[in-house]
């Protein structure tokens, strides 16, 4: 469904030029949660960005469902049905949660269609339909907001940049069920973690350092491998 | 009523037809149709230009539409609105003015409004405005707001220029007795070389008096926009002004906010933000399918709304 071929990214910095991903190549076919994990700085954020469009390739190829979108915006990507959960959700002075909703379900949605999206990811709805997600709402109540507009966009490809960040307790479990119960057999769900309590809910991991896959297969492989690699993820670090 | 005139009182006064409750709609400076309903008193002045509004203390949960629509070149319309609440009234007074000139002379409308607000009375005041047709010419309103809270009255001002006004002048002043709250929400748009300058002066006088002054504006083109509020707090109160303002194109917005207690348990506050739609807002909505352009109006839509 999504495919990536010698994907690469790089950036001036000071004059030089630092090559943030090196020749990803990763296919994503759908009916599977794919968790992109490794240390910070290794490029997994950038990589979900590159494939929403927010960030340009530098070199390389995407294709979603056979076209190239290489060369296609935000938008253009979006309506072909790519969704993304941003990893620090953005505040609207004079927007509420059932705007946000409604522009990602391509429709007006009324309270109670919204209100579901919302109960999905575990927050009382109806007081938060009209309230501005502004500084009144705190860091975790944004990131649900956050989610739920994901889930609303009824997509072909959802990406998940750190979806558990900033959220309390809730998140786990309720995260694992929101992957496992949005997928079916014409979506994707990718996600870009490095905490080991959402692993289980990955069909595929795929591991990344220095802007490299380092290493890529099922969850039950990949795990102990993980498990063994130092410095590569962050909880593991603070453990 | 013509087809303009109902469009123009739609915008400004939401009137998709003659009001249910008490009315007074003037055009063009002359008396349009006026209705009084129980509790509810509207005369014409004998000295100036303008109506006397008296809400007995009966009335609760009523409405007054008072809105003022000027369709004609050369015209300046100078009125002076006197409203009474009588004390532990309820009611909704919806203002509003709306401008259509097809001419090449400009048009006004200047609105000086004064309210005394009886002890615990609430008041919510929507006021809207907007100007329409040739684009050179001047289209000018200047509204004038003086308020007068009594001990723990309660007022609440919404008010809005939508588009189309080619300079205005709003000047709001109120003194707040003990227990009182004013709360203003102001929001306005201002595009080609249009210029807004908007003035609040408050008074917190009396104790646990409370004011909140919030006022959101977009400044597109060449247009600008100046703030100035000026919040004393001369007792044991509580005051804030927040001025946010989205600059587009050559916008420009200054806000001069200013706070002075005279009293030392007097608690004031100012924020303000001045600058562009911030980009990551942009890349949130065209994740969700907007394209740039629309993505732009959803912000500054929800922005002023």
């Amino acid at each position: 469904m999504l495919k990536l071929e010698n994907v690469s990214f790089s950036i001036k910095e000071k004059g030089r030029t630092k090559q943030i991903l090196k020749n990803i190549s990763l296919e994503f076919k759908p009916g599977k949660n794919y968790i992109i994990t490794g240390a910070n700085g290794c490029g997994k954020s950038t990589l979900a960005k590159i494939i929403m469009g927010i960030l340009p390739v530098t070199s390389g190829k995407i294709y979603f469902e056979d076209q190239d979108i290489t060369t296609l915006g935000i938008t253009e990507r979006a309506r072909l049905g790519i969704a993304f959960a941003m990893q620090q959700p953005t505040r609207f002075k004079g927007l509420g949660a059932k705007d946000i909703i409604s522009y990602a379900a391509g429709k007006d949605c009324t309270s109670s269609s919204a209100c579901e999206y919302l109960s999905k990811v575990g927050i009382c709805a109806r007081e938060y339909l009209e309230r501005d997600l502004d500084n009144t709402l705190s860091g975790g109540e944004l990131k649900r907001i956050e989610i739920a507009s994901v889930l609303a966009r009824n997509a072909k490809v959802n990406i998940y940049d750190e979806p558990e960040a900033g959220i309390d307790i809730w998140s786990f479990n309720g995260l694992v069920d929101i992957f496992k119960h949005t997928l079916n057999k014409k979506n994707l769900n990718i996600i870009i973690s490095h905490q080991e309590k959402l692993f289980k809910s990955a069909d595929e991991i795929i591991l990344m350092a220095n802007g490299e896959i380092k290493m890529q297969g099922t969850a039950k492989n990949i795990i102990p491998i993980i498990n063994n690699y130092s410095n590569v993820c962050k909880k593991l670090e603070v453990d | 009523m013509d087809k303009i005139d109902s469009e123009l009182l739609l915008k400004v006064a939401d009137l998709h037809d003659i009001p249910s409750g008490a009315y007074n709609i003037r055009k063009n400076g002359q008396l349009l149709g006026r209705k009084c309903t129980p509790g509810i008193d509207i005369t014409s002045k004998t000295d100036k230009p303008g109506i006397d509004i008296k809400i007995a203390s009966s009335v609760k949960n009523r409405s007054v539409h008072i809105p003022v629509i000027v369709t004609e070149e050369n015209v300046n319309d100078l009125v002076y609105n006197d409203f009474y609440i009588d004390s532990g009234a309820e009611v909704l007074i919806i203002a509003g003015c709306g401008l259509h000139n097809d001419g090449n002379a400009g048009n006004s409308h200047n609105g000086i409004h004064e309210f005394w607000i009886g002890e615990g009375a609430i008041v919510r005041y929507v006021e809207k405005h907007y100007a329409e047709g040739v684009l050179t010419t001047n289209k000018v309103l200047n509204p004038s707001t003086i308020i007068h809270l009594a001990k723990n009255a309660k007022f609440v001002m919404e008010t809005a220029q939508l588009g189309g006004v080619t300079s205005t002048e709003r000047i709001t002043t109120a003194d707040v007795e003990e227990g009182a709250s004013l709360e203003i929400k102001e929001s306005i748009l201002t595009e080609y070389n249009q210029t807004a300058t908007t003035k609040f002066e408050v008074n917190l006088n009396g104790k646990s008096s409370r004011a909140n002054v919030v006022s959101r504006s977009v400044a597109k083109g060449n247009s600008s926009q100046t703030f100035i509020s000026n919040i004393y707090g001369n007792n044991v109160s509580f005051g804030h002004v927040e001025c946010d303002a989205i600059v587009a194109d050559n916008g420009k917005v200054a806000s001069i906010p200013a706070l002075k207690n005279t009293h030392p348990d007097a608690e004031l506050s100012h924020e303000a933000f001045i600058g562009k739609i911030a980009g990551e807002q942009l890349i949130k909505l065209q994740t969700l399918g907007l394209t740039k352009a629309e993505a732009e109006k959803a912000i500054l839509d929800g922005f002023l709304k």
